[in-house]
């Protein structure tokens, strides 16, 4: 058996080597540190896109102009520049204007796809609201309610049902964009992949457990948006 | 504006190095663009046939790479594949690109109710009639927005080949960074790289916004 083995060239050398496998498994710790901190980076990212996508999602289809113009402007400025150039933003430029304001890596991770998808959620909710439709916030309205009221009971729970396929899928994206912030050493699973591969040359092995890390959290998510559009769709 | 913004602003270096790479940032953009619209066609069809492995196996490509992040894509081709450095990030976002839009497309073509086949066919028209004249006028008018919305994100995600050292606007952008060092000049050269990539993808949206209502206006209102 081992002599098949030592005859089959991809496991004695090059990117797949067994060796390189077994280095890299002699280190996994440092991949289980990684992935922690991207959980964390993700989940309280999500937290603050929620928060900011609820937000301005309701701003933007207020019938206030100014908060319309601002929601508006607010999405399309995040939705169309890189999120990478968010994150320099927020890591380099920042201290540059409070000079001393230390901000650590994990949080300005946080910040960063929290305020990127938000834009993402906003136009998700926006949508979702407007497909209730005038007449039910009308309707509400003339009942006694506020429109905070309205959106609360009325339009939101009705909304829920178009938003949470979308918003699924929006989850997943942060999750993998949150491997952005390996390239400010963002100590994240993609990160702790990456440097230890280019410390010893174990690439093969260590890119395919990394993937398969985000694979393990994106997954269930993404089979559960599509399990959640097909329900929407028969109902 | 203070001195060393004019100073910085004055000098031709600046535009060279951000024009060059603009450039290669459109380069990249463009050529995975083209290349995962091409593949991402080739699977979508494979994929909505659901004829028995053809479809599995698109089907097993688009779940692994859509669930993986486009950096780790860029980063395989790179120090795995060991591609230089300009077509490891073209790949990397080819990769990832064409299981979106094999996606998208999937979806558009399943938006199309069966019954409207049904008729089709039961009025004599063939398989690619029925395509062209039934299913994909409505399915495209969907696909649209969501690939117009992907190809802004190649675009935005170009900017990962910094990370390989790809000297695309971002990466240049940073050199600059490290000549022009002064607070306000790195927050301009920030600021003037967000400019520079908003101006492209907000252009984009638009025309992909003003495309999709003149198409679904001119063939009134479609199915839903």
């Amino acid at each position: 058996m081992s002599d098949i083995l030592s005859n089959i060239g991809f496991l004695q050398e090059g990117p797949f080597a067994v060796a390189r496998w077994e280095a890299v498994f002699a280190s996994i710790d440092t991949l289980w540190q990684g992935l922690l901190i991207t959980l964390l980076v993700a989940s309280l990212g999500l937290a603050l896109a929620l928060a900011l996508g609820i937000i301005l999602g309701v701003m933007s289809a207020s019938h206030w102009r100014l908060s319309r113009a601002f929601a508006r402007g607010y999405v399309e400025f995040f939705q169309n520049t890189p999120l990478l150039i968010q994150i320099f933003m927020l890591y380099n430029a920042i201290p540059l204007i409070w000079p001393g304001l230390f901000i650590p890596v994990i949080v300005i991770g946080i910040l960063g796809v929290g305020m990127y998808h938000g834009a993402y959620i906003a136009e998700v909710i926006r949508a979702g609201i407007q497909s209730i439709g005038r007449g039910q916030l009308e309707a509400s309205v003339s009942q006694g309610m506020t429109y905070i009221q309205a959106m609360r009971y009325i339009i939101i729970p009705q909304a829920m049902k178009i938003v949470l396929p979308p918003m699924t899928n929006q989850a997943v994206n942060l999750i993998k964009n949150t491997s952005v912030i390996a390239i400010i050493a963002g100590g994240d699973l993609m990160y702790a992949g990456d440097s230890f591969a280019g410390r010893y040359g174990h690439y093969g092995p260590t890119y395919v457990l990394v993937g398969l890390g985000y694979f393990l959290l994106c997954f269930p998510l993404a089979m559960l948006a599509r399990r959640l559009e097909e329900q929407s769709r028969v109902a | 504006m203070n001195g060393p913004v004019i100073e910085m602003l004055s000098d031709p270096i600046f535009y060279r190095a951000l024009g060059l790479g603009l450039l290669l940032t459109l380069q990249i953009s463009v050529f995975s663009i083209v290349l995962s619209s091409v593949f991402g066609i080739i699977l979508g069809a494979m994929r909505y046939t659901g004829a028995p492995v053809i479809s599995q196996i698109a089907g097993t490509y688009i779940e692994i790479v859509r669930n993986l992040p486009a950096l780790l894509l860029i980063l395989v081709s790179y120090f795995v594949l060991g591609l230089p450095a300009v077509w490891a990030a073209t790949i990397g976002l080819t990769i990832f690109t064409s299981a979106i839009i094999a996606e998208i497309i999937r979806g558009g073509l399943n938006s199309v109710p069966e019954g409207q086949w049904e008729a089709a066919r039961s009025q004599g028209f063939s398989f690619l009639q029925s395509m062209r004249y039934i299913v994909l006028p409505p399915s495209i008018v969907k696909m649209i927005p969501p690939i117009v919305s992907q190809f802004v994100t190649v675009i935005k995600d170009s900017s990962l080949a910094l990370a390989i050292g790809a000297y695309e606007l971002m990466f240049k952008g940073t050199i600059l960074a490290a000549t022009y060092w002064k607070p306000a000049q790195i927050i301009t050269i920030y600021l003037v790289i967000s400019l520079i990539y908003f101006t492209i993808n907000f252009t984009i949206s638009l025309v992909a916004r003003s495309l999709q209502t003149k198409l679904s206006v001119g063939r009134g209102s479609i199915g839903d």
